[in-house]
């Protein structure tokens, strides 16, 4: 699993997700970043309701019985369309709250769900290793190296806004 | 066995028992494995860990250095039907788990 590299973070102010008092928050994109998020969104939706089994799609949709593909098929069955619908469901928020305005927690566990998809699914299209090579800016694969690291970064804010807002810890958890 | 020739053909047997009720072990618990990927964050499988055990962020972040370090981890187990139910909601999240029984 890669850490968040500190580049980013150095060159560009982590400002773009605002936790604004319990359970509320902001998205603040710049209009580029708008219109990129955007662009990715739509077409994770058409790959989504193209197929399912595509290989581009298919790490949102992992076994869950690595050793047994009988019973992973009726597990495939039973939560397939149920994954499916929740991930576009998370599109549709996203494409709605892309202009900015509050969001309340669900929605903005949507923006997490979506920028986490598009990253798996951008990810595993480059078949990235935890460090991520040190590209050409001429290189045709550095755009895309590019947006899946804009995506972490903006991602990684997310996170820490929800992990502000987590719930106390169960006082059975399996202390491990 | 001959090592040359046609693969070993098994022909299915017919029985009464109900088809996935079969295990000989039913006590044995399963355990839920999320393995190890070049994608996902580590701050993020923290916070999923945190999320969906109710964990405290020091159990959510041993299991996930758990994961990075050695690939894989036991993030939870139960009854069959709990550790699908745990899978299930982290493939919702993204993170790569599989169940076995332990």
């Amino acid at each position: 699993m890669p850490a968040r590299s500190g580049f980013t973070d150095v060159l560009f102010p982590r400002d773009r997700v605002r936790r604004r008092g319990e359970g509320r928050y902001q998205v603040r994109l710049r209009p580029n970043e708008r219109a990129l998020v955007g662009d990715l969104v739509g077409q994770l939706r058409e790959q989504l309701v193209a197929s399912t089994d595509d290989p581009s799609v298919r790490r949102l949709f992992p076994p869950a019985y690595a050793d047994d593909p009988e019973r992973d098929a009726g597990y495939q069955v039973l939560t397939r369309d149920e994954l499916l619908e929740q991930r576009l469901a998370a599109l549709d928020v996203v494409e709605r709250t892309l202009d900015g305005g509050d969001l309340d927690a669900g929605e903005m566990t949507a923006w997490m769900g979506t920028l986490n998809s598009l990253r798996l699914v951008l990810g595993t299209r480059l078949d990235v290793d935890e460090e991520l090579p040190d590209l050409d800016p001429a290189d045709p694969q550095a755009p895309a190296y590019a947006v899946y690291e804009y995506l972490g970064w903006l991602l990684s804010q997310v996170v820490d806004a929800l992990g502000s807002d987590l719930p106390p810890p169960s006082s059975d958890a399996r202390r491990s | 066995m001959p090592i040359a020739g046609p693969p070993l053909q098994v022909e299915p047997v017919e029985t009464d028992q109900p088809v996935g009720e079969t295990d000989v072990d039913l006590d044995r618990p399963w355990v839920v494995i999320v393995w190890n990927d070049p994608i996902n964050l580590m701050s993020y499988v923290t916070y999923v860990l945190q999320k969906l055990f109710r964990y405290p962020f020091e159990v959510a972040e041993k299991l996930m250095l758990q994961v990075h370090y050695e690939g894989r981890a036991v993030v939870s187990n139960g009854p069959r039907e709990k550790a699908e139910l745990d899978v299930f909601r982290l493939h919702e999240h993204g993170l790569w788990a599989t169940m076995q029984q332990d």
